[in-house]
């Protein structure tokens, strides 16, 4: 067992792959001379060099179209947005380009890259600067979206995002970079399309993914307390969603409460949600529950910005409502 | 590399008949989309044939062409099949994309094809990534990114130019300046016309030639080829042609008189003007020329009758080509 | 008009029918004679076919629907120049019957589909009981009516506990006709295991079975007088022991089947079963031919312990040459096991039975022991088998051989 941040899991995933594959580059704002503007990508520059790392002008719109462009020749890149909030720039590369070329061409232009960066919310940047993007690019078919919790989900997640023959979407959390987890196996490849059960319990499945796994899991924490028992499933990837291990677990405790750093409007609670009333409907006892950010841009005062985003206590209420205590 | 190619009556010609096989091919699908035969968008390439043609030449089979949609005639003239091609403007699954694409969307990785992209100047950093992987690769390749002079305005455009630069890509930019961006005629778009300077700013060389001489258009490329090849990093041409058709095949063509057209028709039709120096120098004489004419006639009237008699895509081909499987990846 | 095709009387004594499957579609062209649906009655399945040429205009009751009463319009057949129909909802009804009960309740509600009261209750009045969609589905599994459980959750919503509540006190249960309450126990993953490869044997592996008595008198003998020497020796050892030299003796059975090639194994890896909580395991005795009797005694105790505590290693269990499966301590008197895959064979032993035999012409009573082995034919023939068990059995009756 050896602890590590998310920040050194997701570095060390990189420098593995890049050593393992010299296809695979590492291309964005300030991921070279600067080591990463969170630091993610320390070191790489020295180990790899000016080739392989690189640092582009501001220009996402540009450089994510030139990194998807050198995917389907061939390359493997990992793109880096200093956030994804940067990405939005760069929509249309991602969206018309990388998720629909292969169909569009059916079936010969291949798009091997990974888009990562933090996504969500920060701390005290306020709206432009802290939103959680997954329902967007999950929405699209063609695309991947993966979201890591632990370093074990970081590092395990990225190296099969970067061996993943498609365009996979890679939403890290800043807040989480610097947190530790103990990693089991340093070596581990994680299955993209699996989630994992954190914790188990019997009485009512909490379902996040990113942070929110940390609030499921602080929630199900007070929530023992009390003499309930929540299961909490990490999602680890958005798309393609696992549904089978979230309707095995409501199977038994016949309750789900969604927890998620976006907006719920068709958010991906949204879709988890339908997902269970459709495959999951006779194990319902309760209607399933989201706790998800308040319906407005992200304030910056600090006590609206702590009350706009999911909370622990707000995880134990819906608990509460839908076990009916 | 061979004779200059006013010197080499064979490379002459090729272009002939090259240029007039786009010609017959575009006239075709103007006319099966009139029957309703082919959907959608439908960009034809009528009048621009010179510029493809003479550039298409100037490259090697293992080098890069990407374009945006109005895309047949940068298909056929690396080399896809016309039938491939038509039967993609059919819909069938024969068609080069198996039916998926259409129109706008040609690819064919073979022929080194990027496509056929049809977001209005999204073409152009996607190239200049082909040309960084050849460049990463350390192959001696280089990429053709062709764009419209609509396109020369959108800002990733610009954001390319300056990374192409910077990183000393063997991307060659190429403007086909047809004079009307859909219906915009380009004076009342663009401050400062002359696009061929519009890399400067980034040190990006650029040539402005005329786009319906496709000896000039050849003479130009090889040179800009070979520079970029050497490493010299990318450069940028200026292709002045005009398109006789509309936009597309939904355009009523209002912004401009029927007398402009007929006048770049009667002086600077590429075609004309290859076949009237051809006849003068002696190259060829009429009756092979009509044998080239038969010829190109029957391909293209072997292309549509394909792609009229070919199936359409089987319909459990909607839900594939979504996702590469993880085992077929690893290569 | 459209033709209106209805649930067919099957049976003279069929009320109801369930329609199992539709194999048309709307908009299909039917021509007479075309099976239309499958309709299931208590008794059987049947097929409705089109009696006349049309296209299938509308499909009135959806498939899997339980319980829909004779004459009953399941769907609407177009005539050749018949629009499509518009959609009215008040098509989705019983087409009455010329006479009887049924006309003058031509005004049942669409909800009626809803499988929720169970059948022989009308349809409740008023307004449906909101109910969780778990306690739904337990309901119907129960037999129980939602109008007899009190709705503790919001706005009296009847919840899980309403209806496990309901089932403590005993609320008796409306329909007999419904199966009554089951638990559902989550597979583990020994029961998966044994039941892939089990499914696996049944269906891919062609067994066939030879029986032989062998008379165990001799042997229990034996094993009385080693006991009584402080040994600890059990009639099963004797059998594994047996079993294994007959094995090495007939090296052809202890094979098998590779596809390309056939497998003959060097030593006789014996897997014995062994019933555990929850299911089998069958440790194996490496090398059995060459082990002795007490050797084996004590190994097998060993690993029955190890296995019942389940603290077998993998590679205690796994790579056995040939299974043993004695189920004699049950009483059992014969039976068939199912080869254990990839192994081509199986040894089931029954118990001994003092049973009547002729010996030199007259009656007599011997304790008689069924064995039958189950062998793969791809691999083992018929006189492979009988060679095995004829070698088994002599042993099993000249016990002195075993204690060599």
């Amino acid at each position: 067992m050896v602890e590590m941040t998310v920040r050194q899991a997701l570095r060390d995933a990189m420098a593995e792959e890049m050593r393992r594959d010299d296809r695979v580059l590492l291309i964005g704002e300030e991921v070279a001379e600067y080591q990463g503007a969170y630091k993610v990508s320390q070191g790489l520059l020295e180990e790899f060099g000016a080739d392989r790392v690189i640092d582009t002008p501001i220009t996402e719109h540009g450089f994510a179209g030139l990194a998807i462009g050198a995917a389907m020749a061939g390359l493997r890149p990992i793109n880096e947005f200093m956030t994804f909030n940067f990405a939005m720039q760069a929509m249309d590369q991602i969206i018309n380009s990388a998720a629909k070329t292969l169909y569009m061409s059916g079936g010969q232009v291949r798009c091997p890259i990974v888009l990562r960066g933090p996504n969500g919310a920060a701390a005290r940047v306020a709206a432009q600067h802290s939103q959680d993007y997954a329902s967007w690019f999950a929405h699209v078919p063609g695309l991947k979206v993966i979201a890591p919790w632990s370093a074990t989900d970081a590092k395990g997640l990225l190296k099969a995002a970067v061996r993943d023959p498609n365009p996979v979407i890679f939403l890290e959390n800043e807040i989480l970079y610097g947190v530790s987890f103990d990693v089991g196996d340093e070596d581990v490849v994680l299955d993209i399309g699996k989630a994992a059960i954190e914790r188990t319990g019997r009485d009512v499945t909490v379902v996040g993914y990113s942070i929110t796994v940390s609030r499921a899991l602080e929630a199900a924490g007070i929530l023992a307390e009390e003499g309930v028992e929540a299961e909490v499933i990490n999602l680890r990837t958005i798309r393609p969603l696992d549904i089978a291990t979230i309707i095995d677990s409501i199977a038994r405790t016949n309750r789900l409460v969604m927890v998620e750093e976006g907006w719920a409007f068709a958010g991906i609670g949204a879709e988890v949600i339908a997902a269970v009333c459709h495959g999951g409907f006779d194990h319902l006892d309760a209607p399933p529950a989201r706790v998800s950010a308040a319906d407005v841009p992200l304030p910056y005062a600090a006590n609206l910005e702590e009350a706009a985003l999911p909370r622990a206590d707000q995880v134990v209420r819906a608990v509460r409502e839908v076990c009916y205590v | 590399m061979s004779a200059a190619p006013a010197d080499d009556p064979a490379l002459l010609v090729d272009f002939y008949r090259t240029m007039l096989l786009v010609r017959r091919f575009e006239e075709k699908v103007g006319q099966m989309y009139g029957m309703g035969l082919i959907g959608g968008f439908c960009h034809l390439y009528i009048g621009q044939e010179a510029v493809v043609v003479g550039m298409d030449a100037a490259i090697r089979a293992d080098d890069a062409v990407i374009t945006s949609y109005r895309c047949h005639a940068h298909a056929l003239v690396r080399g896809i099949p016309p039938a491939a091609i038509m039967a993609e403007l059919t819909g069938r699954g024969t068609g080069v994309s198996k039916g998926k694409g259409g129109s706008m969307h040609m690819f064919d990785m073979e022929r080194g094809f990027y496509g056929g992209h049809g977001i209005v100047g999204a073409q152009v950093p996607l190239g200049a990534g082909i040309a960084f992987a050849q460049k990463y690769q350390k192959r001696d390749n280089v990429t053709l990114i062709f764009f419209g002079e609509g396109a020369a305005n959108q800002g990733q455009v610009y954001e390319t130019f300056n990374m192409a630069s910077l990183w000393k890509l063997p991307a060659i930019f190429v403007i086909e300046n047809n004079q009307y961006a859909m219906g915009t005629a380009i004076r009342r778009a663009k401050a400062g016309t002359e696009l061929c300077h519009r890399g400067e700013a980034f040190g990006i060389h650029g040539v402005q030639v005329d786009g319906m001489d496709v000896v000039a258009v050849h003479e130009a490329s090889r040179d800009l080829v070979a520079r970029v090849r050497d490493g010299e990093g990318p450069m940028l041409v200026e292709m002045q042609t005009y398109r006789y058709r509309g936009h597309s095949m939904s355009d009523p063509v209002k912004y401009r008189t029927r007398d402009e057209v007929q006048k770049v028709r009667e002086r600077q039709d590429p075609i004309e003007q290859l076949r009237a120096r051809l006849v003068e120098s002696g190259t060829i004489d009429d009756a092979a020329l009509k044998a080239i004419d038969r010829d190109v006639k029957k391909t293209v009237a072997e292309a549509a009758e394909h792609a009229q008699t070919s199936p359409e895509p089987d319909i459990s081909e909607l839900m594939t080509d979504v996702m590469v499987d993880a085992d077929g990846g690893s290569a | 008009m459209p033709i209106t095709v209805t649930m067919p009387q099957l049976s003279p004594t069929m009320e109801v029918g369930t329609l199992a499957r539709w194999l048309v579609s709307e908009g299909d062209t039917v021509t007479s004679g075309d099976v239309l649906a499958e309709i299931e009655t208590d008794k059987a399945t049947m097929e409705v076919e089109a009696i006349d040429d049309g296209t299938v205009g509308r499909i009135l009751v959806a498939e899997g629907t339980e319980n829909v009463p004779v004459n009953q319009a399941i769907a609407l057949i177009l005539e050749e120049g018949e629009e499509a129909l518009e959609e009215e909802p008040g098509s989705i009804e019983a087409v009455p019957l010329p006479s009887g009960p049924a006309s003058g309740e031509a005004d049942s509600e669409p909800e009626k589909a809803v499988v929720q009261d169970g059948p022989g209750k009308p349809a409740s009045s008023g307004r449906k009981r909101a109910a969780s969609p778990l306690a739904r589905s337990m309901a119907l599994k129960a037999g129980l009516s939602l109008d007899d459980v009190t709705g503790s959750g919001p706005g009296g919503r009847i919840i899980k506990r309403d209806i496990e509540k309901a089932l403590k006190a005993g609320v008796p249960a409306t329909s007999p006709a419904i199966a009554s309450a089951w638990e559902e126990i989550r597979v583990t993953g020994m029961r998966r295991v044994i039941a892939e490869r089990l499914q696996e044997a049944k269906q891919t592996i062609p067994h066939f079975y030879l029986s032989l008595d062998c008379d165990i008198d001799r042997l229990l003998e034996a094993r009385r007088e080693i006991n009584a020497a402080g040994y600890r020796v059990s009639v099963n050892d004797f059998i594994i022991r047996a079993l294994a030299l007959a094995l090495r003796d007939v090296p052809d059975a202890n094979v098998q089947w590779g596809g390309d090639v056939i497998r003959r194994f060097a030593h006789v890896d014996l897997s014995v079963a062994v019933a555990v909580d929850g299911g089998l395991v069958t440790p194996v005795i490496r090398d059995a031919a060459s082990r002795s009797l007490l050797d084996i005694a004590t190994a097998m105790r060993d690993l029955a312990d190890r296995a019942r505590s389940g603290k077998l290693m993998p590679e205690e269990y796994q790579g056995g040459s040939f299974t043993l499966s004695n189920l004699g301590m049950y009483g059992i008197r014969e039976f068939d096991a199912v080869i254990n895959p990839p192994q081509a064979g199986i040894l089931a032993v029954g118990a001994g039975y003092p049973r009547p035999v002729a010996r030199d012409g007259a009656l007599a009573v011997a304790t008689l022991m069924s064995t039958t082995l189950s062998a793969d034919h791809r691999v083992v023939d018929g006189a492979t088998g009988a060679a095995l068990l004829n070698a088994f059995r002599n042993f099993i009756e000249s016990p002195t051989s075993l204690l060599l």
